[in-house]
């Protein structure tokens, strides 16, 4: 093993370890605020990734559906509360956000697919596709469940993962796609050949984690999602809404994953069920830095994409093995160091 | 009361006329269309909405169950279909460990098994399983003959971490020493993996002639690419499992002049008239294509088809000595299919023995290449 290749590896641990950061964030943001250990996070991953390569491919994918249909349902629950507590005010609202706008968007993507546009329309029409789909899945399987136990949200959360991993196979199909690299250009900085795609996936990683540092400190609503997470009684108490936090942790899960999705998938070959994976290397990390801090969950992540990179030069058969066992020790750790006893409000 | 038992005397009457009626031959068949095998499951499957009626005279039922590309399911399926459905004769799956499962049933209830992926199986297992696809190690003869025929020397060998990627290993080591090269490295990778940066730095450490790789479907284009782009120049192998369009759309410019072997039926059009399977390849692809768009010919739907053939041409022998739905007629069936001979399918000729349960010979596999984005045969 030589200094070149050390260096090699480390890149490429690097640069994955920036995507399983941003993904530790969006899990650690959901669990703190709502409690939900966020299985499907991985699935927007997916969602992105295929469906801008299918539409650099000139096909429509077929995200539009889950959202079209996701926001009615949401609307039909939605108006069966408005009619129960006559609340009309809240309609126009509601048709707004979940009948107009997923209907606006699908529309635009169907025009939008034959016309091989530039790649950065592409781009915001897979955000504006996949980011509702975060708030939706909150209001149809977590909203009504919002105090139940964390094994429950759990148990609902698996579901959730199987049912949009199903619904991913039936519109993207069994084969992996890889979409354009944004850049073919290749900067050469001693021994390493970096590819502009791997220099994006990094600086796009640091970009968001600063914006994100800087909702959680500076904005109202950040403040409010803080308040959430370190205790949902109390916040809802002093006037915090926190249906509203949860819908916005959720935007927030799901523009992490997206724009994860973006960011790898032209650098891999994705398939409908591979975000999975890559959400629970992100969940690895989050525990390596014990679920608890935003720093430290970044960190655990890096740690992990490095793990993976120098294990699969030197054991690549037993790499998954490898990865995923370093979560044991940590959790004897972090059982031993807590003395708490489990803390379930209410 | 006396509605119920009138009932259940209709029941009766119902169970006792279907076993009279049951003259049909019924085939049970388990894939994984969904689960981690969909993107070659799906292609089996479809293969069954083409195929016959009626084999060899007689009318066929074929019963083909889910098993979510997962071994136990495989195997809870093929007990099902045995001991609920009894059918004459069960297919499947699309992975090897789910093959395992159904050949372990099989053997135990007697009952003959058409398996549509490549398995090596103990001898008392084999009584009972015949093997469709071509063994691994004369597809990978090919590619040996064609290694040797370029000087090569060393080779490179990265696979999936599973057991078609086992396979593919044993397979390539098999040859080794009869074709003159050594195989330097052993790396894995999984389907969904992001990234190989290491495993490629390992193989590009070793530096051999040539690479094969033991992936399937898109999932071989990553490797490839990532050899590609740290500028690689030797020659990449792939397998049998890797030929389709796909994989060419996922890996683009970048496996331009990827070889690999594969049954005559991806590129009929372009075999020599006196090929023996030429007519029955070209049929079939042309009727897949017609069926399920142009370009999505596989090799996995010839497989079902040449499944389907096998039991078509034992069933006339069976028919002679038993009734269909009966252990006898299990046991007829096993013994003819054990003794086909001449049985063109679309990736070969059958010859079958009963020393040798697949019975393909040379004729079952061509080499391709990747030219201008399109596989095309190798002359």
């Amino acid at each position: 093993m030589t200094g070149d290749i050390v260096l090699w590896l480390a890149q490429d641990g690097i640069t994955n370890g920036a995507i399983y950061a941003l993904l530790a964030l969006a899990l650690l943001l959901v669990f703190s605020v709502t409690r939900v250990i966020f299985v499907p996070q991985g699935e927007f991953i997916t969602f992105a990734a295929l469906s801008l390569a299918m539409l650099e491919a000139g096909r429509v994918p077929g995200t539009i559906w889950i959202l079209v249909f996701g926001g009615l349902a949401v609307a039909a629950i939605e108006a069966f509360a408005i009619l129960r507590e006559r609340a009309w005010r809240r309609l126009p609202r509601i048709v707004l956000l979940y009948v107009v706008l997923p209907l606006a968007v699908a529309a635009a993507v169907w025009w939008a697919a034959p016309r091989s546009l530039n790649q950065w329309m592409l781009v915001l029409l897979v955000l504006a596709m996949v980011v509702p789909l975060g708030p939706i899945v909150y209001r149809i399987a977590f909203q009504p469940l919002a105090s139940a136990s964390v094994l429950v949200l759990f148990i609902v959360s698996m579901a959730v993962h199987y049912v949009l991993t199903g619904l991913s196979l039936v519109f993207f199909g069994g084969e992996g796609l890889r979409s354009r690299p944004f850049s073919d250009a290749k900067f050469k900085l001693g021994v390493l050949d970096i590819s502009a795609q791997s220099v994006w996936v990094i600086v796009a990683s640091v970009l968001l984690i600063v914006a994100l540092w800087f909702l959680f400190e500076r904005t109202l609503y950040g403040k409010a999602l803080r308040a959430t997470a370190m205790n949902r009684v109390g916040a809802r108490i002093v006037g915090i809404p926190t249906v509203l936090t949860g819908h916005l942790s959720f935007l927030l899960a799901a523009f992490i994953g997206a724009f994860s999705g973006i960011l790898i998938s032209p650098i891999t070959t994705l398939y409908y069920d591979t975000g999975f994976l890559i959400g629970l290397k992100g969940f690895v990390g989050a525990i390596l830095g014990g679920m608890a801090s935003y720093p430290l969950a970044a960190a655990g992540a890096l740690a992990v994409g490095l793990l993976e990179s120098f294990s699969s030069f030197w054991a690549s058969a037993f790499k998954e093995a490898i990865v995923f066992t370093l979560i044991i020790p940590m959790l004897v750790w972090l059982s031993l160091k807590s003395h708490r006893v489990e803390e379930e409000e209410e | 009361m006396i509605r119920r038992f009138s009932v259940s005397l209709a029941a009766l009457a119902a169970a006792v006329f279907a076993s009279f009626s049951h003259a049909e031959v019924t085939i049970g068949v388990t894939l994984g269309a969904t689960g981690p095998g969909a993107s070659l499951g799906i292609h089996y499957k479809n293969a069954f909405q083409l195929l016959p009626k009626t084999l060899g005279g007689e009318p066929v039922k074929y019963i083909i169950l889910e098993d979510g590309s997962d071994a136990t399911n495989a195997g809870k399926n093929a007990r099902k279909l045995i001991t609920e459905d009894k059918v004459d004769v069960v297919m499947g799956s699309n992975g090897v460990p789910s093959s395992l499962q159904i050949a372990q049933v099989a053997f135990e209830t007697k009952t003959p098994f058409v398996c549509l992926t490549p398995i090596s199986l103990a001898p008392d297992k084999l009584a009972w399983a015949f093997i469709v696809p071509q063994p691994t190690e004369l597809m990978m003869g090919a590619v040996a003959e064609h290694m040797k025929a370029n000087g090569v020397k060393t080779v490179g060998f990265i696979g999936f971490s599973d057991a078609w990627g086992d396979l593919m290993y044993k397979a390539t080591e098999h040859h080794a020493a009869a074709y003159g090269y050594k195989v330097v490295t052993n790396e894995r990778y999984a389907r969904a993996d992001t990234s190989v940066t290491g495993q490629i730095l390992k193989i590009l450490a070793a530096n051999p002639d040539a690479v094969v790789v033991g992936g399937s479907g898109t999932g071989g284009a990553l490797p490839h690419v990532a050899l590609v782009e740290r500028g690689y120049k030797g020659r990449i192998y792939h397998n049998h499992g890797t030929v389709n369009r796909e994989f060419i759309k996922v890996g683009a410019k970048a496996v331009e002049g990827a070889i690999a072997p594969t049954g005559p039926l991806i590129v009929p059009e372009e075999l020599p008239a006196n090929h023996a399977t030429k007519a029955v390849s070209l049929d079939f692809t042309k009727r897949y294509e017609a069926a399920f768009g142009e370009g999505s010919r596989n090799a996995f739907g010839g497989y079902s088809h040449d499944a389907v053939m096998l039991v078509g041409a034992a069933i006339p022998v069976a028919m002679k000595k038993a009734k269909p739905g009966t252990p006898e007629f299990r046991q007829a069936l096993r013994d003819a299919l054990e003794n086909v001979k001449n049985v063109v399918g679309t990736h070969g000729v059958y010859n079958v023995t009963p020393a040798n349960h697949n019975g393909l010979d040379d004729r079952a596999r061509v080499l391709v290449r990747v030219e201008n984005g399109v596989w095309r045969l190798m002359k």
